[in-house]
């Protein structure tokens, strides 16, 4: 009886420290509209300075406590709103993730720059004090401190929100945005206010936890888990039910470490308790209503014709092949694995260029999908047909829950998901093995094992080039006419009839099943997979580096992968700029987030220009090439018609086909507002 | 007068669509309280009121965007309080929007040919075109067919109206709900308009309409209901509303106050428009302007007085 008073106690106090945190994010969230999944990257970065002030430069703890929260964390947060979020909260839900989840990096990037790996730790506060409560329970000063400091928080959210003028705006901003401007709000210092104020509370809650967390990079970031698992219960604007949530999450973590037993799969339970009880919450929400007057994508989608895609097919074959035949093994390698990251961004073109919606775990299903093709042991064409089909299996598992809920919950739960995969499953006994491998067979066609890794690899470009034009000949149809309404309206197509829930699972469980193809392909290419092929991590720089190379296009997709591949290459090369890279990734997303095309797009227009100055030339030189049944010039007419939008980037479709990159569509950017 | 007794006075007939006794609070503002009405297959029947009366959240509710604070819709029938969004529209719903919800990114023939695939029903993939729908037959009806391979937000206000009434043609609806659908238009183009919709009626369809232009209400409407601060205060024929004292008091009375301030109502007049949309009365303009519109609402009453 006693220890459950202590388990009981200890989780009001863990509680406590949730709370803090999760308030904070539901204050940014419900005033500007922007989910703020760096909330906990960022206290992870305050507690770091805190230690910085306290002690490296021994600075008196209260002092160094009033400098992070009341000087350095304010400041963090405005500048944030000041440079990166402003004018966010009207952009699509899938932008303003990206821009999050690229303060996330940028978070992890400068903490591991300006603070290098060692052992650091920050004691408790007042390290020799505790209270006996009955029943020879003790609870520290520390404890106690941190729910009176909750409590204080809660105290003073009320009054700010119900007795300030400022604090109405926010709460009149949560309800209807339109309304705050007659509060006579000024907007962007309500939203500068409420980011300062949110970035304190994340610093404070990672500050208070840090004792018992410890001083990590990527456990503090996590926290955010922790935060909107609490936040769910009040719809991400409620604070007093997240208050609610918070003391139950923190309850059944410390039931859960208290009573769990310490073998087993059970036991790497309690690592996950945040994660899984974000799916419980979610299960349990009513059905979200469909927002009219939500603000429409960014249109445009570089769309060649079949023709010219099947062209550029063919030419990146070519090329692959040419370049397999010359590098090394060692670079081989290396190119396999940029074609495995550049068919997991196809799937995020799929999903997030053409369907709008964001996946923080796409890696995860590539584990999956590399984990069902070892572990069925089937090395022919069905086995990694099935291993997709089992990642996709995972995706609607995953999507299933938040399927009554808006984009944003689907996205969130994938970071849930990430993470309960990396410890549940790929580090268990059931998957790879606690920091284990296992090993795996080539793949086996017409009978033969391909044992050539020139051969294998060239055989993966050509899934990339399969699953491209797949992809543009299902955009061209209905299937992507449906897909590019649904994102440019999801309440014009529910009055239309359809059903977008099911309809985003569909596209979330294909997008997955082609990360799980593109991971069974890499498990042969390796030979030896282990979990951390597939960090929850890497996730996020894919996403950031299929924003930052074009998240609508092919190309965007092959030149991401090649960056994601060279990326840990660089960083072993010059280890000192290894954090640098991601900060520099990290403000390459947040520059092009708002326009999903990318750098690709730059590309294209220099294809166009080159084109203008030189196409002529070229083409006079060229002979017509005869194209067997029906002439070249019936499918270009054709292309002309499905695509009148685009004459510009027709006319310079030249005389092969060839000469031109993808095709745009008009590329004015929409933003409505 | 609870559904059942309105059934029972009415002889048992059922209307195609039945609002009962809606109610929608957000807050403390209720947006629409106690509506109550009717509309018949074949007619067209209109829906005014001052802005922020709560026309558009009746929509709402109607197509299953909003769900009631309490009240009941039918429709065909059916009670149909609990059912989603797309599935009304399966039943024959259409609707418009008055802040434009066309797909941007797709052309105008395109817009309509994704409704008449989702309205085919089959599966995506399946490479099928669009059923039996003839989409630019219905996009030279509605008369947007030189618009068509320009992309949808590319195109004037009215025009993309006119789009999102082709589209929501495309599905084979009962029932249509125009939500201002006549703002953006000028004067032959809203009688083409006025003609088209008679002629829908004439088809079987049922036509709810919003609308603040009182010539074209009055011009082609069956039935005419009154929603003032979300409450039904007038129905009737366009002439018995016109000579309606508590209309002319809900108009003349709002645009007297206005400059006083309904900062609620001004407020949603501002936020309700399309972003780029010189024409909607009631949208960019500033309050005080905003309230010049209602004169023009109170003449075309007046107007009828004199008549
Ligand atoms: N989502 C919402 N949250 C809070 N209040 C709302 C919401 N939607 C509408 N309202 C309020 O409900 C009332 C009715 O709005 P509604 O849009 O239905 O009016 P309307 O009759 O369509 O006006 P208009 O002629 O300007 O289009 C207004 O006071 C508006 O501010
Ligand atoms: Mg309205």
């Amino acid at each position: 009886m006693g220890s459950f008073l202590a388990f009981t106690i200890f989780g009001l106090v863990t509680g406590s420290a949730y709370a803090i945190a999760a308030s904070g994010l539901v204050l940014t969230y419900a005033t500007t509209r922007v989910f703020n999944i760096a909330h906990g990257a960022l206290g992870m970065v305050l507690s770091f300075v805190f230690w910085d002030f306290s002690v490296r430069q021994g600075m008196p703890t209260l002092l160094a406590l009033v400098l992070v929260l009341g000087v350095v964390a304010p400041g963090i947060g405005l500048l944030i709103q000041r440079v990166v979020a402003r004018g966010l909260g009207d952009a699509p839900v899938s932008v303003s993730l990206v821009v999050t989840v690229a303060l996330l990096v940028l978070s992890i990037g400068a903490a591991t720059t300006i603070w290098p790996n060692e052992a650091r730790s920050i004691s408790p506060f007042f390290p020799e004090t505790s209270f006996e409560i009955f029943g020879g329970s003790y609870i520290t000063a520390h404890q106690v401190l941190t729910v009176v400091l909750s409590l204080l928080v809660a105290v003073l959210l009320y009054g700010l929100l119900n007795r300030t003028r400022i604090g109405t705006a926010m709460r009149a901003s949560v309800d209807n945005p339109e309304l705050l401007k007659l509060f006579g709000g000024n907007p962007e210092r309500v939203a500068g206010l409420a980011w300062a104020i949110g970035v304190s509370l994340a610093g404070l809650a990672g500050i208070l936890l840090v004792s018992t967390v410890g001083l990590d990079y990527y456990a503090l970031t996590l926290l955010v888990i922790n935060a909107y698992a609490a936040a769910m219960l009040g719809r991400l604007k409620n604070l007093p039910l997240t208050f609610v949530g918070a003391m139950t999450l923190g309850l059944v973590t410390s039931y859960a470490s208290g009573y769990l037993p310490t073998d087993g799969v059970l036991n790497q339970v309690r690592n996950v308790i945040p994660a899984l009880f974000l799916f419980a919450v979610i299960v349990l929400m009513p059905q979200a209503q469909l927002r009219i007057g939500q603000v429409k994508g960014i249109v445009s989608a570089p769309l060649p014709s079949p023709l010219k895609a099947g062209g550029w097919g063919g030419a990146t074959l070519l090329f692959v092949a040419m370049v397999v035949s010359v590098v090394s093994e060692a670079n081989l390698l290396l190119v396999g694995i940029a074609l495995t990251y550049a068919m997991v961004m196809l799937s995020l073109v799929l999903l997030t260029g053409y369907g709008g919606h964001v996946s923080l775990s796409q890696l995860t299903f590539a584990g999956v999908g590399a984990l069902a093709y070892i572990k069925m042991g089937n090395t022919g064409l069905t086995g990694i047909l099935i291993a997709g089909l089992v990642a996709a299996l995972s995706g609607v598992l995953v999507a299933l829950p938040s399927i009554r809920l808006t984009g944003l919950y689907l996205a969130l739960s994938t970071l849930a998901f990430g993470v309960i995969m990396d410890k549940l499953v790929f580090n268990a006994d059931i998957g790879f093995g606690s920091n284990g491998s296992l090993n795996a067979q080539r793949l086996t066609l017409l009978g033969t094992s391909i044992e050539s890794t020139r051969v294998y690899v060239w055989l993966m470009a050509v899934f990339f080039v399969g699953m491209a034009w797949l992809l543009l000949l299902a955009r061209r149809g209905r299937l992507g006419r449906m897909l590019i309404a649904l994102r440019d309206s999801q309440a014009a197509c529910g009055t239309l009839g359809l059903d977008a829930r099911w309809f985003r699972i569909g596209l979330f469980a294909v997008s997955a099943g082609m990360a799980g193809v593109a991971g069974a392909l890499y498990a042969g290419l390796r030979g030896t997979v282990g979990a951390n092929d597939f960090l929850y991590f890497q996730s996020l720089i894919l996403l950031l580096l299929a924003v930052v190379f074009g998240v609508t296009s092919m190309t965007g997709a092959a030149l991401g992968g090649t960056g994601l591949m060279l990326l840990p290459v660089l960083q072993s090369s010059y280890p000192a700029v290894g954090g640098l890279l991601f900060v520099v990734i990290a403000v390459g997303a947040i520059l092009l987030a708002r326009n999903p095309n990318g750098l690709s797009i730059y590309l294209f227009s220099l294809g166009r220009l080159a084109d203008r100055r030189l196409g002529d030339v070229v083409r006079q030189r060229l002979p017509e090439l005869p194209v067997p049944g029906g002439s070249l010039a019936g499918a270009r007419q054709h292309a002309r018609s499905e695509h009148q939008a685009n004459e510009d980037a027709e006319r310079s479709l030249g005389s092969v086909g060839l000469a031109d990159d993808e095709e745009l569509l008009e590329e004015g950017t929409r933003v409505a507002q | 007068m609870s559904h059942s007794e309105s059934i029972a006075s009415r002889g048992g007939h059922r209307a195609l669509l039945e609002v009962d006794g809606v109610v929608v609070r957000f807050g403390g503002v209720v947006a629409v309280n106690e509506a109550r009405f009717d509309v018949e297959a074949g007619t067209v029947t209109g829906l005014i009121g001052p802005n922020g009366a709560g026309k558009t959240t009746c929509f709402n509710v109607i197509s299953g965007l909003q769900r009631p604070t309490s009240g009941k819709v039918w429709f065909d029938g059916r009670n149909v309080s609990n059912t989603p969004v797309h599935r009304r529209s399966k039943m024959g719903m259409g609707r418009t929007f008055q802040r434009l919800e066309a797909f941007g990114s797709l052309t105008v023939r395109d817009n309509v040919r994704v409704a008449a695939d989702i309205h085919s029903g089959a599966l995506p993939l399946r490479r099928r075109s669009a059923g039996k729908v003839d989409i630019d037959a219905l996009l030279e009806r509605v008369g947007i067919a030189e618009y068509a391979r320009e992309r949808a937000d590319s195109i004037p206000t009215g025009t993309a109206r006119l789009l999102e009434l082709a589209r929501c043609l495309a599905s084979q609806p009962k029932l249509l709900l125009l939500d201002e659908p006549s703002s953006g238009l000028d004067e032959t183009e809203t009688d083409d308009f006025g003609d088209l919709l008679r002629d829908l009626a004439a088809e079987g369809c049922a036509i709810l309409m919003v609308e603040h232009d009182m010539d074209l209400v009055m011009g082609v409407c069956d039935t005419i209901h009154v929603l003032d601060f979300g409450s039904i205060i007038a129905q009737g024929d366009p002439a018995a509303i016109r000579n309606d004292p508590a209309v002319q008091k809900a108009y003349l009375g709002y645009s007297d106050e206005a400059d006083e301030g309904h900062p609620v109502r001004e407020n949603h007049a501002q936020s309700g428009g399309y972003p780029g949309d010189e024409y909607d009365t009631s949208t960019d303009l500033p309050p005080v302007e905003a309230t010049m519109t209602l004169p023009a609402v109170g003449s075309g009453i007046g107007r009828g007085e004199r008549r």
